[in-house]
């Protein structure tokens, strides 16, 4: 994967794609701004949110070991994992238990991180996405680029070409003479999804929130297939991030108000579906919770990144920022793009790939995440700490970049020096060429001009004028 | 009243008719100037870039510059905002990795003292009002620092709707970042010329003969586009729309 400045090279370039991410983010932004003032307590409900958040990570051993009691009382089991791999070889050994090879699967961002529709894949079973903008993803080969609307960088047109070229690939065919009308494309993903809600005998979800007291699991979702796959199949397998957990039901309260409004501008999400392990008669037989880590007990550790591990993936943060509106999500390189992206994913993954180095950079640290946040993570800040970490690190261009710090220090913690060289540079402005050469002045110079030095420093014009 | 200019590194070696600029308005408000002359750059670029431990010794510095003024005015959101915003935080991980309390103590003791230019003049001195006249079509440019960490809301506006003679159009997208972002704008070069070229579109579309901002690094930026497209727009500081008056107008 390249490094964030080279994958969104092209992106700042495709018209199209700058056009579909600008008309759904204005839209999606515009639209929340209002559902959230329509609540006059809405500063409240954050505090609320990221307290609730910080006093369960502060604890998160206790809360899962209640949750694991809680569970299994109720008749599901509960396995640990400590990183992808594990978790997808605990699923892929589940769903081979039932003698199954296909599984539907609710839109789950934790199941994404590990990549599990390609693990499944290798082992021989077929995972089918029931989520609209995530079937989109799955049958245009494609990779999500946003946390809640995978499909945001697709148009009606380029969905409609989708629908009618793979759809009979995957299953029941699209309708002749699809047109790109939502209803349309609705009504045809509608026929084509149901005949797997129907076959599938497997389920594979993830979950909004765990609530400890009582084992429950929650997803709120808008189209109502995500109960479809929680209801419907014989056995239903939930891989959840550990950081969703929340002591008891009051705390719902909270978030089944700040979630909705953050990220689909609702007041209520259509379907908010919870469930408990099993009951007779009525639900899955069997009940699978999948605990995992990858990297989330790492950020824990880490005193100004924790705040990352409040995030209730709402992805207004997405929809309010100038760099993601221009990049797009692919270049953020993982499953969590944008802002949130930029500070979860090197926490999860680390630092040392040339993508994860870059992405603490992926920002002008501008501080519009950090307004609409409903947990109020400090973005900006998580950024600025990570960068740290990675100037730290050293490696590509970090060297020079140091040496270039400390020296310019130097001269900034030595006033004589520095008032020399400013008297130095307005000496030979008229010298000063437009465009420069060298990294950093050459890509400056690239798009703008530099400004004219002035004839004298402020520190000379005030020695003259004032003291 | 005596406040201490804190002109700011990019003013002083860059754009000193902005300091030259407030130093006027305040004087003509009975106000009492000085420039500490040991002040150079608040650590705002090397703290932002990831350098924080090379940032000490310049909050150290800013902290002694400035020791002994009740008031520290600078015509700049984003560097009143590293004050306000980074100077405790910088202080207190100090602390917590072993070197002492000293510049936490430091740190803090500038941020209640610290002001941005329109804060200072609204809030504390209690005038939107300057006195000042500027005969031209003027958009403003709230910048990122000044309007979210610092919460500068219409003070600007207010202050330039006051002036005599000026016409204030309202900018589109206005709370949208310009691409500038210290650092940010050489790092993400595309990127950052993309969200640049949105924000001249949205200033040529108001008519406006003026873009003003707050603060010189984002209107250096954007200046710099306007004038690689030859646009007939020009950015200019608050400060010296402010300074201008019928007396001595600003060309």
């Amino acid at each position: 994967m390249p490094s964030f400045p080279e994958a969104a090279h092209d992106a700042v370039r495709n018209e199209t794609l700058r056009g579909n991410l600008r008309h759904a983010t204005h839209t999606i932004r515009d639209k929340r701004a209002v559902a959230v003032s329509e609540l006059d307590d809405w500063a409240q409900l954050r505090e609320a949110g990221m307290r609730i958040k910080d006093q369960t990570l502060r604890h998160l051993d206790r809360h899962l070991v209640q949750l694991e009691k809680s569970v299994t009382a109720a008749g599901g089991t509960v396995h640990w994992a400590a990183d992808a791999d594990e978790a997808n070889r605990i699923v892929a050994d589940l769903v081979k238990a039932t003698g199954e090879s296909e599984v539907v699967k609710v839109k789950s961002m934790a199941t994404q991180e590990i990549g599990l529709n390609e693990a499944l894949e290798a082992e021989g079973i077929r995972a089918y996405e029931t989520d609209l903008a995530e079937l989109i993803v799955q049958l245009g080969e494609d990779r999500p680029s946003h946390i809640l609307v995978p499909a945001i960088h697709r148009n009606r047109g380029e969905i409609r070409d989708i629908f009618a070229r793979e759809m009979s690939e995957w299953g029941r065919p699209a309708p002749e003479g699809l047109t790109d009308s939502p209803a349309d494309l609705a009504e045809a993903a509608r026929l084509h999804l149901r005949e797997k809600f129907l076959r599938a005998k497997v389920g594979v979800s993830g979950a909004n929130f765990m609530v400890a007291e009582t084992g429950t699991l929650v997803v709120v979702e808008s189209e109502g297939n995500g109960r479809m796959c929680l209801t419907l199949p014989e056995t239903l397998i939930s891989v959840v991030g550990i950081e969703k957990i929340v002591p008891t039901w009051r705390d719902l309260e909270v978030f089944l108000q700040t979630l909705p409004r953050s990220s689909t501008a609702e007041r209520m999400n259509p379907y908010t579906s919870m469930w408990t392990g099993t009951t007779d008669g009525d639900g899955p037989k069997t009940f699978h919770l999948v605990l995992l880590d990858n990297g989330r007990t790492d950020a824990l550790a880490d005193e100004v990144g924790r705040q990352a591990l409040r995030c209730i993936r709402c992805s207004a943060c997405l929809n309010v920022c100038p760099v993601y509106e221009r990049a797009g999500g692919h270049a953020y390189g993982s499953v969590y793009p944008g802002p949130i992206g930029a500070i979860l994913t090197p926490q999860l993954r680390g630092t040392a790939s040339e993508i994860d180095a870059s992405l603490p950079y992926a920002s002008s640290l501008c501080g519009a995440c950090y307004d609409v946040c409903p947990v109020a993570i400090d973005i900006p800040e998580v950024l600025v700490h990570l960068r740290e970490r990675v100037a730290d690190q050293g490696g590509k261009g970090h060297r020079l970049e140091k040496a270039a710090v400390k020296a310019a220090s130097w001269v900034l913690d030595h006033p004589s020096v520095l008032a020399a060289g400013e008297r130095l540079a307005s000496a030979t402005r008229t010298l000063h060429p437009k465009r420069l050469p060298g990294p950093g002045a050459r890509q400056w110079t690239e798009s703008r001009d530099l400004p004219e030095m002035p004839a004298e420093p402020f520190r000379d014009w005030w020695k003259k004028n004032r003291s | 009243m005596r406040v201490a200019l804190f002109a700011t590194c990019v003013n002083d070696a860059v754009y000193p008719s902005t300091a030259i600029a407030t130093v006027k308005v305040l004087e003509r408000l009975g106000v009492e100037v000085d420039f500490p002359a040991a002040q150079t750059c608040c650590g705002q670029p090397q703290f932002n870039t990831g350098y924080r431990r090379e940032t000490e010794p310049l909050v150290r510095r800013m902290a002694r510059a400035f020791e002994g003024y009740a008031y520290v005015v600078a015509p700049s959101g984003s560097c009143v905002a590293m004050v306000r915003d980074n100077y405790p935080r910088i202080g207190a991980r100090a602390a917590a990795e072993g070197r002492g309390p000293a510049l936490a103590e430091a740190a803090s003791s500038l941020v209640p003292r610290t002001y941005e230019l329109t804060e200072f003049l609204v809030d504390v001195l209690g005038v939107t009002d300057v006195g000042a006249y500027f005969p031209h079509r003027v958009t403003y440019h709230p910048s990122c620092h000044g309007l979210r960490m610092l919460g500068l809301g219409d003070r600007p506006r207010r202050l330039l709707a006051a002036v005599k003679g000026l016409e204030l159009l309202e900018l589109p997208g206005a709370e949208e970042c310009c691409g500038f972002g210290g650092t940010f704008a050489v790092k993400n070069p595309d990127v950052s010329a993309a969200m640049g070229a949105d924000k001249v579109r949205h200033a040529a579309s108001t008519g406006a003969e003026v873009l003003c901002g707050a603060d010189n690094s984002c209107l250096m930026h954007i200046g710099g586009m306007l004038r690689r497209q030859d646009a007939p727009q020009r950015v200019l500081h608050l400060a010296e729309i402010l300074a201008s008056t019928e007396e001595e107008p600003l060309a």
